[in-house]
Parts: structure tokens; C-alpha cells; sequence
């Protein structure tokens, strides 16, 4: 089962750093078992080149299942490669054939400069989060019991599904003009729908849309390409929510 | 070395209260003064960074991944272990405390679990209050499902999504606080070595992994979160990056590591399918509230099924054998994790595996599927509702419970679970073993603490489900914010601390050389070579069984391939810049000089228990057979510059509360 007789040649966006100037290599790789995750495969191929005595080709990965957000490949022109609802590193090869060329590069968006090879910094996101994707509750041990404020379950598994964003950045990638707003309004829609974000609620959106205008990510148009691509399927219904949110909190600023 | 656990005097139950009501406090301004590094971002590390920030300290936390929301922990799935008693079935702090020092098989500390017994309904609020999207009934109120090794239903969780809920709730602290300007973030930054000035932890030295410079980093204390080490199997469900370089280095400076051979093998992972695999995927043991787990009655039916003859939905009810039902009726399918998996190696062993390899069994939801259909066509007033339709309506509500594992299971194994039973085979999870920590978490080393999976602390020998998610924040957010106070009480006037000590000079100087000398080898063979090597010796020796000649024959090994990794491995690129290889590098050589410890350790302790199973010392019935009046202590090694050589230090385990008892869940 291991051994597998998948021929492909890759073509790989090499950067050494994110000063360098970069290009697309070329590589064949023989052997591939069509069990083998897509990240298994570039494994593959990386001992392949550490066995020439050349430089391994670096790519963001941790938990390789899906959750942690880190691998982020833009695969045949696609976030994540050809199939929806999953993360790179849930991509098995038996989605591709023998003799098929691959192209893989990074993200690219201004608000993702690449740090090298298939690796990008998106600390933008991070940034976002501090600004205003928090509820502001300190660690005493003196809140309120969990049960005091029933939620409807409709709401608690909606405000869940936006939760479930990995922040892993397809949406950005994916969209022509790298706009953020369904990675943001995930986040704006989790506190939204829950009693525990509503305190915070107008400054949270207009702090985090702020920090996403200055992060140099672009306006939406919606195109709707992010909802397609996102691997935890988070729906564009929130980047109207979120919209409702701004408007109401623009519309009546507080004091 | 002297182990000093520094239990509070008094009753069980009013330990931690005195503790907290007589501990040192440092007044605001001078905790502005007092910097703490807190390395690791995961349930621990941001939670204990997020609180000490809010309590005035500054704080500088360190990941090695882009963003601390990718530590390890967002990977949990299943839930979190709370003794609320919503469910009104009799739970309470002392049975979570007592089910805990079971599960543990009696190789914990009795304080320390029953203070993380009493904190745990804590988290919960603070959770729901931070935001996060825990399940709820229809009622609006929190739900709760059941986990291995308990009979009470005290499990919080957000679908088979739980780990990422709790952890974004944390780095959202986190990040407020970085927002705020008190913590100062250092992600993709990789901790090198721990500093000691005057036998006090001072600070780090961290590799900034993006630039590839040398950092030296300093504080009046230093907590390390960096979690377990279950990686050095090479397969384990831990994610990639998971390490052990952080807490071995502290190790190496003098901070004891303790039951090193205790690890925690999960029964519910799919299977092995190749020599391509680069990790192991875990069914979160919550499927095992629906799922029941067989084998064929008859090894016919087991070769027939593996060489694909015969499909398991084929085999009918009395061919099948539900093996943890028929020996352990109390608790069934539901007990606890080491039992579970050398049941199914015993199984598997014996010739009735499912899979081609030889090692799988079914994990299978057909009644489960009946059950919730049932109930759903009465809820829906379907009358006279077929078989098919029923399965149906079942298969949709068991969607709802664990969609995402089904998903996960059918992209790895292209086959559908709703369909046919899942195949599932033990494999590397947590690792109970750890830096050896006191009451107050600190480690030998004065001064430096360890938190979350890190620790040793308060699983024993087997940790239960669901309860390391519990540690993770019961330390981070409600045990080390009081107790670093009692050290830092004295750090008020020491003032800044220096970078430019001949201290820290000659640490730099000392990684920089272990780095560079990794380039030197003329080597051919890759970092990965030796990680599987060395996995593969691990988990035939010292993995789910044990025994004297095994891990004499281990320890051999071991040494070979330490010495071959030095002269032969084969590190590309340099010091400067982005060296994925090289991280893999420093981190695998330490995971060889803990595999001899672990090793080691699982010699030392001739006795079964938890998850260490030594094949001399089992009952007739195959169980773990303790020897208590010789093993009831913690095992606290000591480094002495001799990897082969470590020094064994014993706290003894005193049980004044709890009847020390042989386990059983029949
Ligand atoms: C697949 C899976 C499912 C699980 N499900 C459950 C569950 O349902 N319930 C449950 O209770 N438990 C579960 N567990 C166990 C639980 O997730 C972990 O024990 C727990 O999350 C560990 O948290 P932690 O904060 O101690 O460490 P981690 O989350 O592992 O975080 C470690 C942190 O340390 C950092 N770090 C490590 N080394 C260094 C270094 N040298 N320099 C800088 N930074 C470093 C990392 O960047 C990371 O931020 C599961 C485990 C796995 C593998
Ligand atoms: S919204 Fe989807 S694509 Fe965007 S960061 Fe979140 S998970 Fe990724
Ligand atoms: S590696 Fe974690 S989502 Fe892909």
C-alpha cells in the first residue's frame, strides 16, 4: 500500500527569504502512493532534495489535521487545492493522477508578505484579534455560574460554526481583492450571537475593521469566492452580519 | 536533590483554601517591576500568560508556531472534564478527585488532584463568560457527554471541536493583553536553553526561526508550557512541531524530569496504513459513548475480513465479539484508555485484527445509529418509520455529535463510516510523564515552572479523558497566578535582570556551538531517518508492553543511534534564515536522549501499572499488577552530564484520604 506508482512533476514557488527575489522549480517525484496527504508527498519530495545537499523547500504544517490553521497552499490556482471543505493537509493524492504537473505557491496578499518558499506571515490576523476580538473578562474565578444566562441552541451552534474558522487565510488568497471580511466577520458573529460579546459589541467591530483597513487587506465585493474555498465552510452570511453590526454601531456612535 | 512537593498542612479538602489565603501577594506596583517569560502558547500557556498579565506582571510569551492559536491543544477534540453535577447523576469534587487517583492507578499525588477537582468548575464559567461556544441542549443549558473511566456524564464540550474553542477562548486573553501592550509577543521563536544565574531560572535563550539569530531573553521567572512529549515516537497524533527540546533542556540544567515511562497510548486512532505516514489521527474517545468495539468471534471470519472476503456489515451478531463489553460489563466500551488499548492488542495479537495489517478493530455506530433514529422518528412524529428511514434520521443526529470526525475519518481512509464500521488501532497520545513539579508548580530548578502537559503533576500512570484540557487551564488560569506569587514576593527589588551576564553570554555561546556542530557531520542520512529509527525502537520496547530483556535490548539501541545521529546526519542550509531542518534536528537529538530515559525508567519500575505494562507483572485476568510497598513513589530523574547516567530520585506517594486499591472496571 505504501509504495505507490504516482509519477507527477511539481512545480514549486522557491524564495529565500522575503527579500529575495523568487521563481517557480521544477521537480519530478516518482513513487507517490495515493494514500499519501498532500504534505506527505512535499515530505517526500523534501528528502529527495536534502539528499542532493539542497536546501528543503519550507512550508507552514503542524497538526496536519485540519484544525490548526497552519498549512496554506495555493495549489492549480486554488486555496487549499481542488477539493472543498478541507485544509491542504487533509488533500490525499488520490484526488490527482499520474503523470499530472502540480503548480504550488503561497498565499499572496499584500497582507501576507511570504517569508520564504511556501511560508507567509499572517501575524496580521493576530493583529486584528488584539484589537477587538476578545470579550473583556479577567481570570478571577468569580464569574457568573456558566448556566445563569441560558442561549438558545440555534444561536450557540451558529456563533459555534463561525468559531470554527482556523484562521488560516484561503478566504484572503482566494479572494481578487484579499479582502479578510469573512475571517474577520467569523469572529464578529461568534461574540454577536452570544449575550457574553454583546457589552462589547460596537467598538469590537469598528476596532477590528479599523485594524483590517490598516493591515492593507481589500474591500469586499461580494465576489463570494472565500465562502467557496474556505476549508471549515464558514458561511458569507456572516460578513453580513457583520456589515449590519458596523452599520449599527457607526450609525450610533457611543456617548 | 532534594524533592520537596510542599503540600499545605491540613484536611484534603481545605488545602489549596489555607494555601490561597496565606500565600505572599505582591502589591500592583511592584508586580509592574517583575517580568515572567511564559513559553508555550497552548490551554496552559496562554491562559497562564493572559492571567498574569491581567494581574500587572509584564509577561514575554514565546511559540514556536506563526500564531499562538496553533499550539497543539487546538487540536483536542473531544471535551472538558467539570465536576458541576448539571447532569444531576451524583458527581461531585471528591468523585472527579477519586475517579482521577484511579484512573491514575494510584501513582499521583493526592493534593494536587483534588485541588484541580475543586478549580474545574471554575473554567467552565470562565470560559462561557470569555465566549466560548461550549454545546447546549434545547433548553439553552450546557450539555455534557461521558468519558472513559467514570460513570457520571461531566464531559463540557463543542462538538469534536472542543481543544480549539477552549484554546481560541485563551488566546483571545491573550491577545487582549498583547493589545493592551502587557505581554509582548514572541511567536516563531523556538526556546534553546533555559538560563540559571545563581541557581535561579533567569531566562532563555530562543532562536528567532524566522531571521535564525541567537536571542537571549530575560525575566524574574520562567514558565514553561511547552506540553508533552509523545513525538518522540515519531507517530503519535501529537502535531508535528509537538517537542520536548524546552522542558529536556530545563532537564539538563537541573530541573528533575519525572515518570518518564509513563505515556499514554489512545485506543481510538486510525490505523497505520504505510511507511509514508508522518502522523497518526485520533477518533476522539467521545465516539466511544456510541461506538461499540469488536472483533469476529472466529479467526475464519478475521482472515476472510482481511483479505477483503467478507465485509464486517456482513458478519452477523453472534460472530462478532465486543470484547470490552464481555470482560468488562460496569464500564463497557467506556473504559478507561490503557485498559481499552491493550485489550485491543491483545485482540489484534491473538490473529482477529480487521485490517491488513493485521492491527484494527471496528469501532462501529449500526445501533447507534437505530437508537438515535428512534428516538428522532418519535420527536418528528414519523409513524411506521422502515428500518432505512430510522438508520437515517440516526445517522443525521450522530452527525451533529461528531460530523467532523466522521469527515476526518472517511478524507484519511476513503471509506464511509456512516456506512461501514471505522477501523481503529491504538497509538501515541499524551504523555503523563513530565518536568517534575511541587504544589506550587515549580520544578527543581528555583524559580522556573511548569504547567499543562509539561508537568508530571496529577495524572499518574493513566490520565482520563478529558482531563487535560482541565490541567491545562486549572494551572494556567487558577493555580500558577497564586503560586508564582510566593516566589516572586522576593524578586520585588532585584530589578531588572541583564542580558550581559557572563551567564547568559556563555548559554548563547553553547547553543550557538550545538547548532553549528550539526553542519559539521559529513553525513548522508536525513533527521527523519533517525526520528523513525528511534520511533520504531520506542514503540516495539517500550510502548504498550514492556519487559526487562525489551528495554535492556532498547536502551542498546538507543546509544547506537545517538552516536550515529552525530556522525551521520545530514542538516542542509545554515544558521541564518528560515532551517526547517534544523529544527527537526536539535529537536529529535534531545527526543534520543529522552527515549534512554524513558527507557530507563520503564526498567527501573518492575510493576504494571496505568499505561506502563511490564509483561512480568500482570494478574491471570492480564491486568496491570501493581506492586505498591515497593513502586508507590514518583520517579524524579536527575541529569548528571551523562545521558546513560541519570540519578534516580523517589517522592513517596502517601495516600491519607483515598484506599489504595487494584483497579478494576469489571
Ligand atoms: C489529537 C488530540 C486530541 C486531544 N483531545 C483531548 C480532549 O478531548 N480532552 C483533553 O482533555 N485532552 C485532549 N488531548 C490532550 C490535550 O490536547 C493536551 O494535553 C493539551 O492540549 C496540552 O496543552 P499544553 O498547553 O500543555 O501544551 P500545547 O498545547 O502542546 O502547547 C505547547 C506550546 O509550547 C510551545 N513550545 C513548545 N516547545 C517550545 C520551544 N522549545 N520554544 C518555544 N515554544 C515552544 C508551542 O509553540 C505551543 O505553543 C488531545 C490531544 C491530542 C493529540
Ligand atoms: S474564514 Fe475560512 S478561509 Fe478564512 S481564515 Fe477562516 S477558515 Fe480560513
Ligand atoms: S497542518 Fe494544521 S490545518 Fe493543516
Amino acid at each position: 500500500m505504501s509504495n505507490g506508482n504516482m509519477n507527477l512533476t511539481l512545480k514549486v514557488w522557491r524564495q529565500s527569504s522575503n527579500t529575495a527575489a523568487g521563481k517557480m522549480e521544477n521537480y519530478q517525484l516518482g513513487g507517490v502512493s495515493p494514500d499519501m496527504s498532500f504534505l506527505e508527498m512535499i515530505d517526500m519530495l523534501n528528502d529527495q532534495i536534502i539528499r542532493k545537499g539542497e536546501d528543503a523547500i519550507a512550508f507552514d504544517h503542524d497538526c496536519r489535521e485540519g484544525i490548526c490553521g497552519m498549512c496554506s497552499m495555493f495549489i492549480n490556482g486554488e486555496a487549499h487545492g481542488p477539493n472543498r471543505g478541507v485544509t491542504t493537509c487533509q488533500l490525499h493524492m488520490r484526488s490527482f493522477k499520474d503523470g499530472d504537473t502540480i503548480y504550488i505557491e503561497p498565499w499572496r496578499a499584500e497582507g501576507f508578505p511570504v517569508v520564504k518558499d511556501l511560508m507567509v506571515d499572517r501575524a496580521a490576523f493576530d493583529r486584528i484579534i488584539q484589537s477587538g476580538g476578545f470579550v473583556s473578562v479577567n481570570t478571577s474565578g468569580r464569574t457568573m455560574d456558566a448556566n445563569a444566562i441560558p442561549i438558545p441552541k440555534d444561536d450557540a451552534d451558529k456563533a459555534f460554526d463561525a468559531a470554527t474558522c482556523i484562521g488560516c487565510g484561503a478566504c484572503v488568497a482566494t479572494c481578487p481583492n484579499s479582502s479578510a471580511m469573512l475571517f474577520v466577520s467569523a469572529k464578529v458573529s461568534q461574540f454577536a450571537l452570544l449575550p457574553q460579546g454583546h457589552p462589547e459589541r460596537k467598538e469590537r467591530v469598528l476596532n477590528m475593521v479599523k485594524q483590517m483597513d490598516e493591515e492593507g487587506f481589500g474591500n469586499c465585493s461580494n465576489i463570494g469566492a472565500c465562502e467557496v474555498q474556505c476549508p471549515k465552510n464558514i458561511s458569507i452570511e456572516n460578513i453580513a452580519r457583520m456589515n449590519r453590526e458596523y452599520l449599527s454601531a457607526s450609525v450610533k456612535p457611543e456617548n | 536533590m532534594k524533592l520537596d512537593g510542599k503540600i499545605p498542612e491540613g484536611p484534603l479538602d481545605q488545602k489549596w483554601n489555607k494555601y490561597k489565603n496565606s500565600v505572599r501577594l505582591v502589591n500592583p506596583s511592584n508586580k509592574r517591576n517583575i517580568e515572567v517569560i511564559v513559553v508555550g502558547t497552548g490551554l496552559a500557556g496562554s491562559s497562564a500568560a493572559a492571567s498574569l498579565a491581567e494581574m500587572g506582571y509584564k509577561v514575554k510569551a514565546f511559540c514556536f508556531q506563526d500564531s499562538p492559536r496553533r499550539a497543539h491543544s487546538i487540536a483536542a477534540q473531544g471535551g472538558i472534564n467539570a465536576a458541576k453535577n448539571y447532569m444531576n447523576d451524583g458527581d461531585s469534587t471528591y468523585r472527579l478527585f477519586y475517579d482521577t487517583i484511579k484512573g491514575g492507578d494510584y501513582r499521583s499525588r493526592e493534593a494536587n488532584v483534588h485541588r484541580l477537582a475543586e478549580v474545574s468548575a471554575s473554567i467552565i464559567d470562565q470560559c462561557v463568560a470569555q465566549g466560548v461556544p461550549f454545546a447546549r441542549d434545547y433548553g439553552g443549558l450546557l450539555d455534557n457527554r461521558s468519558f472513559g473511566g467514570t460513570q457520571v456524564s461531566r464531559t463540557f464540550y463543542a462538538k469534536g471541536q472542543t481543544g480549539q474553542q477552549l484554546l481560541l477562548g485563551a488566546y483571545s486573553a491573550l491577545s487582549r493583553q498583547i493589545g493592551k501592550g502587557s505581554v509582548k509577543l514572541y511567536n516563531r521563536h523556538e526556546m534553546m536553553d533555559l538560563v540559571v544565574v545563581d541557581g535561579k531560572a533567569r531566562g532563555i535563550i530562543a532562536r528567532n526561526m524566522i531571521t535564525g539569530e541567537i536571542e537571549s531573553h530575560s525575566g524574574h521567572a520562567v514558565v514553561l508550557c511547552t506540553g508533552g512529549y509523545g513525538n518522540v515516537f515519531f507517530l503519535s497524533t501529537n502535531a508535528m512541531g509537538s517537542n520536548v527540546a524546552a522542558a529536556w533542556r530545563a532537564h539538563r540544567k537541573g530541573a528533575a524530569f519525572a515518570n518518564a515511562c509513563f505515556t499514554q497510548i489512545h485506543p481510538t486512532c486510525i490505523p497505520v496504513s504505510g511507511d509514508h505516514q508522518s502522523k497518526l489521527t485520533l477518533m476522539s474517545e467521545s465516539l466511544r459513548n456510541d461506538g461499540r468495539i469488536w472483533v469476529p468471534l472466529h479467526k475464519e471470519d478475521a482472515e476472510a475480513i482481511r483479505a477483503k472476503k467478507l465485509k464486517p456489515t456482513d458478519l452477523p451478531e453472534e460472530r462478532r465479539d465486543y470484547y470490552l463489553e464481555r470482560r468488562y460489563p460496569a464500564f463497557g466500551n467506556l473504559v478507561p484508555r490503557d485498559v481499552a488499548s491493550r485489550a485491543a492488542k491483545e485482540r489484534c495479537d491473538a490473529g482477529f485484527g480487521v485490517n491488513a495489517t493485521g492491527e484494527a478493530v471496528y469501532l462501529d455506530f449500526a445501533s447507534a445509529f437505530m437508537r438515535y433514529g428512534k428516538t428522532a422518528a418519535t420527536v418528528q412524529g414519523v409513524h411506521n418509520a422502515t428500518e432505512d428511514q430510522i438508520r437515517e434520521l440516526g445517522r443525521k443526529v450522530v452527525a451533529g455529535k461528531y460530523g467532523n470526525l466522521f469527515q476526518m475519518y472517511e478524507q484519511i481512509v476513503a471509506e464511509n463510516p456512516y456506512q461501514t464500521p471505522m477501523m481503529i488501532y491504538p497509538a501515541v497520545h499524551y504523555t503523563m510523564g513530565g518536568l517534575w513539579v511541587d504544589y506550587e508548580l515549580m520544578t527543581t530548578v528555583t524559580g522556573c515552572y511548569a504547567c499543562g502537559e509539561a508537568n508530571f503533576s496529577d495524572h499518574g500512570a493513566n490520565r482520563l479523558g478529558a482531563s487535560a484540557l482541565m490541567q491545562g487551564l486549572a494551572d494556567g488560569y487558577f493555580v500558577l497566578p497564586y503560586t508564582i506569587g510566593n516566589y516572586l514576593a522576593d524578586e520585588i527589588s532585584t530589578g531588572a535582570i541583564s542580558t550581559k551576564t557572563p551567564e547568559f553570554i556563555e548559554a548563547e555561546k553553547a547553543v550557538r556551538e550545538r547548532l553549528e556542530g550539526l553542519f559539521k557531520t559529513t553525513g548522508t542520512e536525513t533527521v527523519d531517518t533517525y526520528h523513525k529509527k528511534l520511533g520504531k525502537i520506542i514503540w516495539d520496547y517500550c510502548g504498550m508492553a514492556r519487559s526487562k530483556e525489551g528495554l535492556e535490548f532498547a536502551i542498546s539501541e538507543i546509544r547506537k543511534i545517538r552516536e550515529e545521529f552525530y556522525k551521520n546526519v545530514k542538516v542542509p542550509g545554515g544558521m541564518t534564515g528560515v532551517n526547517t531542518e534544523l529544527e527537526k534536528a536539535t529537536r529529535v537529538a534531545d527526543f534520543i536522549e529522552l527515549g534512554e530515559l524513558m527507557c530507563l525508567d520503564a526498567l527501573d519500575r518492575d510493576e504494571s501499572c496505568g499505561g506502563h505494562f511490564r509483561e512480568e507483572f500482570q494478574t491471570e485476568e492480564g491486568e496491570a499488577l501493581r506492586v505498591d510497598d515497593k513502586y508507590s513513589y514518583v520517579a524524579a530523574w536527575e541529569f548528571t552530564g551523562d545521558p546513560s547516567a541519570p540519578k534516580l530520585n523517589k517522592e513517596d506517594l502517601i495516600y491519607e484520604n483515598i484506599k489504595v486499591q487494584q483497579r478494576s472496571y469489571k
